[in-house]
């Protein structure tokens, strides 16, 4: 009986070839490659010439390896899809290779196109090998264990016994051996004595194999693979996530407006936001006051907030914390960050108050030094901007500058130079509203003028120079920062991970094999009882499973002991399995063959 | 937060020291019995030659005792030396090379009963540094009322722990002591690279890495990379072995043909199979692991469980390098010694993602504890 294999180069499927006497499957390997260098091929023969190269074991051993190899530089450059900002600056920095680089996506390693060809081949291969291994494990598993080969003392695994006189007769031998068998969990085929088409006569046997669970794990680790691919790409596409500065007691409804970022899957529909609301009650930060090492250390974060779900939901109480995010409706609020918002006030050289409210600041360091940037565009008759640092502790340094020297508001201060001129706020382009930018702009304060920076503590108010105006620093409240996600198939990707795994498990530690019992007579009249095993897959306990056999069918016959006298000798008949293997033909399942 | 107890974390320091000595001195015992390999061959030939010896005149007795001397019992003896020569690793190396391969070390690693005294009393030492170790551990693991893999630190001096554990483990069971001097040798690295490359005094960790999946994420990182250490070794030894076999077959006599230590190590077939069969448990370690809960781990902190983080990258290029090894060995001209380079290159980049991701690489898994 000849099985086609799934992949032609199967070392596996040899060794079982070889073991069972039957030719391997070497010419099949190697005749797809002769048929390559014919010069009439025609454009069928092509396709299926390049479809059989693909799902050859071989190349999915190195798209496997390119994958690793493609992964790889993924961590060398800064990636667009963790920070964009990263990436810009090294494009900036490196302004001949930078372009290259770019042209080639290794910006984008993840989404480029040599990427994705890559593992989408790699999957094209992988589903032309499950769907005809799938097919020929089913049909495997409903059809009889496969034919006893002529000799079984050339299986990797064989023995036999010659029962007593008094012992049972052939047919009984047989049917006890099939008990054996089914009792050691093979299904069992028993098969009566015949004559081959060549007029062979072919003794009674049985035809057993187990472990057909094996293969199905192992499909279904591959099958849960091509799972796991299919709901990543659901997931980006169905997905949206955003980011949400909240300050105290101020409240964030889902809808598009309210995001600060907001990264929409390409489905993506309005229609899809949650309606939901969160508002920020209070923040709460731990400080390590222990430890003489790790003294100011964050040990934890807790934002208290009132949540609402839909648009008439009952407002509740919940927590929300770094590593325990929030669920409302499908979609997850995450604590991605926290900092100090200072509130200030600024009065243009008009005296009108330009500005009012709180500054998100960003925290740089262990102590909180936190960068602020303020642009007061309103302010008349010339535009005003900010920049300067937030320090919670405020301590004179060797220098003569402050430094901060605890995370928490013991003497804030805020440290500021100041400029007037044009921000460019109203060419409409965007702006990075952490960064201002100095260059068109006249400096009024700053530790290098005249008038020196500004520092400020709170209840303070500085006038600026040129009789600009002024600004006054009247408190500091919290602020944090949210990401909040959407991905509809994330569950699906985590479900087809653990059934990878338990397939994977399953196929690893799983052992199939197939087992031959051949029950004959000898001149003496006695019964003789041999058998063999063949592993398919890697099998290292094939020696203990024949020691196992032989005791089991030990105990139900009277066997005679070998006496090599009394015999003709014939030594392979008494090759009594021991715990010392000697040889062991199935425990390398190929040879080097190439 | 529960205060650190100072006093414990002291004493975890203290025998954390003491582990690591004794350590050194495992150490040193295991490289010691390597180095000596020639002698204990040479003394185990002697014990079979004076065996054979014996018998042979126990048999001589017998038959005089009996008056029969068919000449049977004769023949089959010499055959049976005659075989044994024949069976000789090293012949012609200078010492008479009555003792088989499988008299040395045997095919499934089980123990021959080769005695090996200061082998012995390597791994003894290991046993009691390995008890010193785990006290420190647990003791630092008590002080600061967490698991201790929270920094470069602990995960180092935990992550030997559990090498040195799963050595013994593997000891009980099987011969591995040709291992000992590799084991042992990354062993002491580890904990004294720990000690002087990255002292981190015991404290509480930052809002980030408190979760409960902390344990479960690194624990079984660390339990997938100690096994992938010995397979590591034992692929490297394999490859030595394999061209040490095709040196003989060959009648070459080379330095490694001639090596005696390579003399106590099992066959190149026979530390493939295990080698593989390792892996197979730590690759399906190195999924659940690093992979699935840090997936998990990571959807809960960040809010993606997949953002291609240095970390990710290599955890997942790991991956695949260990996939294609399990299918190397399936694959016709691909088992052997290409699937064993396949698992070092592996195992490369498990050293690279640990030594030189977490210290030179910007990343969300920058929790290394070092100064800035």
């Amino acid at each position: 009986m000849r099985e086609p294999s799934a992949h032609r180069d199967n070392a596996r499927e040899d060794a079982v070839r070889r073991a069972t006497g039957e030719p391997p499957a070497e010419e099949a390997g190697t005749r797809p490659r002769r048929e390559a260098t014919l010069p009439q091929l025609g454009f069928v023969g092509m396709l299926r010439w390049a479809w059989t190269q693909l799902t050859s074991m071989r190349t999915a051993l190195f798209l496997l390896l390119l994958l690793a190899v493609a992964a790889v530089p993924g961590s060398i450059f800064p990636q667009r899809v963790q920070d964009a900002f990263a990436v810009e600056t090294w494009i900036e920095d490196n302004p001949t290779v930078g372009p290259v680089l770019d042209f080639f996506q290794l910006f984008d390693v993840y989404s480029s196109v040599w990427f994705s060809a890559i593992y989408l081949l790699l999957f094209i291969s992988l589903i032309g090998c499950i769907v005809p291994r799938a097919r020929k494990h089913w049909q495997q598993m409903r059809t009889r264990p496969p034919r006893t080969p002529r000799r079984l003392e050339r299986l990797p695994e064989y023995g036999a016994l010659e029962l007593e006189a008094d012992g049972p007769d052939a047919e009984q031998a047989l049917q006890d051996a099939a008990g054996v068998l089914r009792r050691r969990r093979y299904r069992v085929d028993v098969r009566p004595a015949a004559t081959d088409s060549r007029g062979r006569d072919v003794p009674a046997s049985v035809g057993a194999e187990r472990g057909y669970l094996k293969e199905t794990g192992n499909l279904v680790f591959h099958i849960a693979l091509v799972g796991v691919l299919i709901c990543v790409a659901l997931g980006s596409v169905f997905s949206y996530r955003g980011q949400k500065v909240l300050m105290e007691d101020e409240g964030f409804v889902n809808a598009l407006v309210a995001y600060d970022n907001f990264y929409p899957g390409t489905y993506f529909d309005e229609e899809d936001l949650h309606p939901f609301s969160v508002q920020l009650d209070g923040f709460e930060r731990v400080f390590d006051r222990e430890s003489a090492t790790h003294f100011g250390q964050a040990l934890d974060f807790t934002a208290d907030v009132t949540v609402r779900d839909g648009v008439e939901g009952e407002p509740q109480q919940e927590q929300l914390k770094v590593n325990d995010p929030l669920t409302i409706g499908g979609t997850r609020v995450f604590l991605v960050g926290n900092g100090y918002a200072p509130e200030v006030t600024v009065r243009d050289g008009d005296g009108e108050v330009a500005f009012s409210g709180p500054v998100v600041t960003r925290p740089d360091d262990q102590v909180y030094t936190s960068m602020m940037v303020l642009k007061v565009p309103d302010a008349q008759p010339e535009q005003l901007g900010f920049v300067g640092l937030l320090l919670p502790t405020a301590h004179d340094g060797d220098t003569g500058a402050a430094i901060s020297v605890d995370p928490e508001l013991g003497n804030p201060e805020l440290q500021l130079n100041s400029y007037h001129g044009d921000l460019g706020l109203d060419e409409g382009e965007p702006q990075n509203v952490y960064v201002l930018d100095t260059d068109d702009l006249t400096a009024l304060n700053s530790r290098e003028l005249e008038a020196g920076g500004i520092e400020l503590s709170p209840g303070e108010t500085y006038d600026l120079p040129e009789d600009m105006g002024s600004i006054s620093y009247e408190g500091t409240i919290d602020y944090i920062a949210m990401d909040i996600h959407y991905n509809p198939a994330q569950l699906y990707v985590l479900g087809f991970s653990l059934l990878a795994l338990s397939g994977l498990v399953v196929s690893l530690f799983l052992r199939r094999r197939r087992a031959w019992v051949t029950v004959t007579t000898t001149e003496q009249g006695r019964t003789l009882v041999s058998y063999g095993l063949l592993a398919r897959g890697e099998d290292f306990r094939l020696r203990d499973e024949n020691i196992a056999l032989r005791r089991q069918m030990e105990k139900i016959w009277p066997v005679r002991a070998p006496e090599a006298e009394d015999d003709e000798p014939d030594a392979s008949l008494h090759d009594r399995p021991t715990d010392r293997p000697t040889d062991r033909p199935n425990a390398r399942p190929t040879d080097r063959d190439d | 937060m529960s205060p650190i107890d100072q006093e414990l974390a002291e004493y975890s320091d203290l025998f954390m020291w003491t582990a690591a000595i004794i350590y050194t001195a495992a150490f040193i015992a295991f490289a010691v019995d390597m180095a000596r390999s020639s002698a204990t061959i040479r003394r185990l030939e002697a014990e079979l030659a004076q065996e054979h010896a014996e018998r042979r005149e126990s048999v001589r007795a017998e038959r005089q005792l009996a008056h029969a001397g068919t000449g049977v019992a004769d023949a089959s003896e010499s055959a049976d030396a005659g075989g044994r020569l024949g069976d000789a690793g090293v012949p012609g190396d200078g010492t008479a090379g009555i003792a088989s391969a499988e008299d040395l070390v045997d095919e499934d690693m089980d123990y021959v009963g080769l005695k090996r005294p200061i082998a012995n009393v390597a791994v003894a030492l290991t046993v009691i540094a390995a008890l010193s170790h785990w006290f420190a551990v647990v003791a630092r693991g008590l002080a600061s009322h967490r698991v201790p893999v929270a920094n470069m630190y602990e995960f180092l001096t935990t992550g030997a722990a559990i090498v040195a554990t799963v050595f013994l483990l593997v000891l009980l069971r099987k011969d591995v002591r040709f291992l000992g001097t590799f084991a042992l040798g990354l062993v002491v690295v580890m904990t004294t690279a720990a000690q002087m490359g990255f002292p981190t005094p015991v404290a509480h960790v930052q809002p980030a890495l408190q979760s409960y999946w902390i344990a479960i994420h690194v624990t079984l990182a660390v339990l997938a990379i100690s096994l992938f250490t010995l397979t590591f070794a034992m692929n490297v030894l394999q490859l030595m072995q394999s061209r040490r076999e095709d040196a003989l077959d060959a009648g070459r006599r080379t330095r490694l043909a001639r090596a005696a230590f390579m003399r106590l190590v099992p066959s190149s077939m026979a530390l493939e199979n295990w080698a593989y069969r390792m892996n197979a448990v730590a690759f399906v370690l190195w999924m659940l692991g690093p992979l699935i809960t840090g997936a998990i781990w990571a959807e809960e902190a960040w809010g993606r469980y997949w953002g291609w983080d240095v970390k990710e990258v290599w955890t997942f290029v790991i991956w695949v390098v260990y996939a294609g090894y399990l299918h190397a060995r399936a694959t016709r001209g691909w088992s052997g010694n290409r699937a064993a380079w396949l698992s070092i290159i592996g195992y490369g980049c498990i050293i690279f993602n640990y030594a030189v991701v977490n210290v030179y690489f910007p990343g969300l898994h920058s929790y290394a504890g070092l100064p800035e």
